[in-house]
């Protein structure tokens, strides 16, 4: 009883680090098990897989715990390396060069609309600075280098770029500066917190269902792993666990169960989306920094259609302006 | 095929005058300043260069280190590689007519690259592009050469001109590195002045001696590079 007491006393973020610490250390010991149980069996991509997500609790917590223009940074360097990954994988003609500079450019500038103080006049400026301003500026600047074939493949690809992975990953970094919601505890580094753990936990489980019961295929024609035994067990299970962490939102019980579902269907949209995207550029993962995981692009896929959903019905239903 | 990296009686000859010591001078000091914090974190952070055979680098000194060349992140990265004590010894040949095309280029890339600035027309005995490298060899300097003599466009590697064979048949037995460099026109083509951070490569294969008749060399030479491109 004690102990629950002192749980309670300390803050939600130091928490939520508590209880991400046990997660892994449980992982950790389940893969030792594992591995001595079937030590015929190869677990190193497992066992990589495990180490990798300690060091990324790690950067992630340090990241949004420091300060606010560190947490900005962070994310703006996510973005960048997502885009990085991305453009390296695509065709570009040489005559994308200038309008190239100016998409790497938009990355610092749309994340400087967030540390702007006052939140309330530049939010408009956040929402519009890429699907309007860049979506109009970027062209133009294509149509300059006047070189007329793949014009509108270069034009679309580039665009959908930076909607994917900085104006969706910029969601995060907006949500995590947001002060307080009104009349609870929650604020917006606790709702970060939520949407990044019930994320990534629900690829994690849709993994370890998909890995264990997996028989009946889902997008076959996309990704042949994927299946409807995953997916189910991946969503439901995700939810199911995100009610332990509750205390991080200002929702109910009920709106915490809709919430989540929602957010693990449209990660799970965008893992998919990133899966059909690399189909189409005939890789198996965007990179090869995170061990066991592939490229950044890999790990942040879902978040880049969870983050501007979960965004979205935060500041609908527990408005903060 | 006039490769004979694994003669042992080429070997030999590998570690030839290795242990040269140079005297560090202000230049070195700015050199290596600029490239521990500024160089270094760019291509780690920025350009995010992933290198394949790094160990190849510090088997052999001196060496020459062939590439193929679309960019100036070539340079760069290459020269990024070498442990910041052993970067006073390593000297990219550059076209003198374009690299010291003015007094502040010519200070900016002697000072912090140290270039080897080589004339590309009008040669006389003095300025002879031949003698200058040998001298620098043999003063305990490793060199990089681009042999295809300028960058190239569109990703497709040049033919290689005949200077660096012209050197190593004068040299025998200096080895040779081969290089190939992924992305960089991509990133930094030629007219443009600032990189667009595509992730580039480095792939480096096992220092080699390669001797034979001059056209031989070119041909090893470049088939050494283009192996290289070939991996994936």
């Amino acid at each position: 009883m004690n102990m629950l007491a002192a749980l309670k006393s300390i803050s939600p973020v130091w928490r939520m680090g508590l209880l991400v610490l046990s997660v892994l250390v449980i992982a950790t010991i389940a893969v030792a098990v594992i591995r001595r149980a079937k030590p015929q069996k190869d677990f190193s991509e497992l066992a990589a897989r495990v180490r990798a997500w300690w060091v990324m609790a790690v950067v992630f917590f340090g990241a949004i715990a420091v300060s606010d223009l560190f947490s900005l940074i962070f994310f703006a360097f996510l973005s960048f390396w997502a885009m990085k990954e991305y453009i390296t994988l695509l065709e570009t003609r040489p005559a994308d060069h200038k309008a190239l500079v100016l998409t790497f450019l938009a990355i610092p500038v749309q994340y400087f609309w967030i540390a702007l103080p006052g939140r309330g006049p530049w939010y408009g400026m956040f929402i519009i600075f890429i699907p309007v301003f860049m979506f109009l500026i970027l062209p133009v600047r294509l149509m300059l280098s006047k070189e007329t074939v793949g014009f509108v493949r270069s034009a679309s690809q580039i665009q959908w770029g930076l909607m994917a992975f900085v104006f969706g990953l910029s969601h995060l970094a907006f949500l995590l500066t947001v002060p307080s919601i009104p009349g609870t505890n929650a604020t917006g580094r606790t709702l970060v917190l939520f949407l990044v753990f019930v994320v990534e936990m629900s690829d994690v489980l849709q993994y370890i269902w998909g890995k264990t019961l997996g028989r009946h295929k889902i997008i076959p024609a996309i990704s042949p792993n994927k299946t409807w035994e995953g997916f189910l067990g991946g969503i439901a299970s995700a939810t199911l666990l995100s009610l332990a962490i509750r205390f991080l939102t200002p929702f109910s019980i009920l709106e915490t169960i809709i919430v989540s579902l929602m957010i693990t269907v449209a990660g799970f949209g965008g893992g998919a989306v990133m899966s059909a995207v690399k189909r189409d550029f005939g890789v198996k993962d965007f990179g090869s920094v995170i061990p066991g995981h592939g490229g950044m692009l890999d790990r942040v896929d879902s978040l880049c259609y969870a983050a501007p959903i979960f965004f979205h019905y935060v500041r609908y239903f527990h408005s903060w302006d | 095929m006039t490769t004979t990296e694994n003669n042992p009686a080429h070997t030999r000859s590998m570690h030839r005058a290795s242990g040269v010591k140079l005297k560090l001078t202000l230049r070195d000091i700015a050199q290596m300043i600029f490239f521990a914090l500024l160089i270094r974190p760019f291509m780690a952070l920025f350009i995010g260069l992933r290198v394949r055979g790094r160990e190849h680098l510090t088997e052999t000194e001196p060496f020459i280190l062939i590439a193929n060349h679309s960019s100036h992140l070539d340079t760069i990265s290459l020269l990024s590689l070498f442990p910041i004590h052993r970067l006073r010894y390593v000297r990219p040949v550059a076209a003198a007519d374009y690299f010291e095309r003015s007094r502040r280029v010519s200070l900016l890339t002697r000072t912090l690259f140290n270039i080897l600035p080589i004339a590309r027309k009008s040669i006389t005995p003095e300025n002879n592009p031949l003698r200058r490298m040998q001298e620098a060899i043999e003063a305990g300097y490793s060199l990089i050469i681009f042999p295809e003599g300028t960058r190239g466009e569109g990703g497709e590697m040049g033919r290689f001109r005949a200077g660096a064979a012209h050197l190593l048949e004068k040299m025998p037995g200096v080895p040779v590195i081969p290089a190939y460099l992924v992305n960089m026109g991509r990133s930094l083509p030629k007219g443009e002045l600032i990189p667009v951070p595509f992730f580039c490569e480095v792939r480096l294969g096992a220092p080699r001696v390669i001797g034979g008749a001059r056209q031989d060399i070119v041909r090893s030479l470049e088939s050494a590079v283009r192996e290289l491109k070939e991996i994936d």
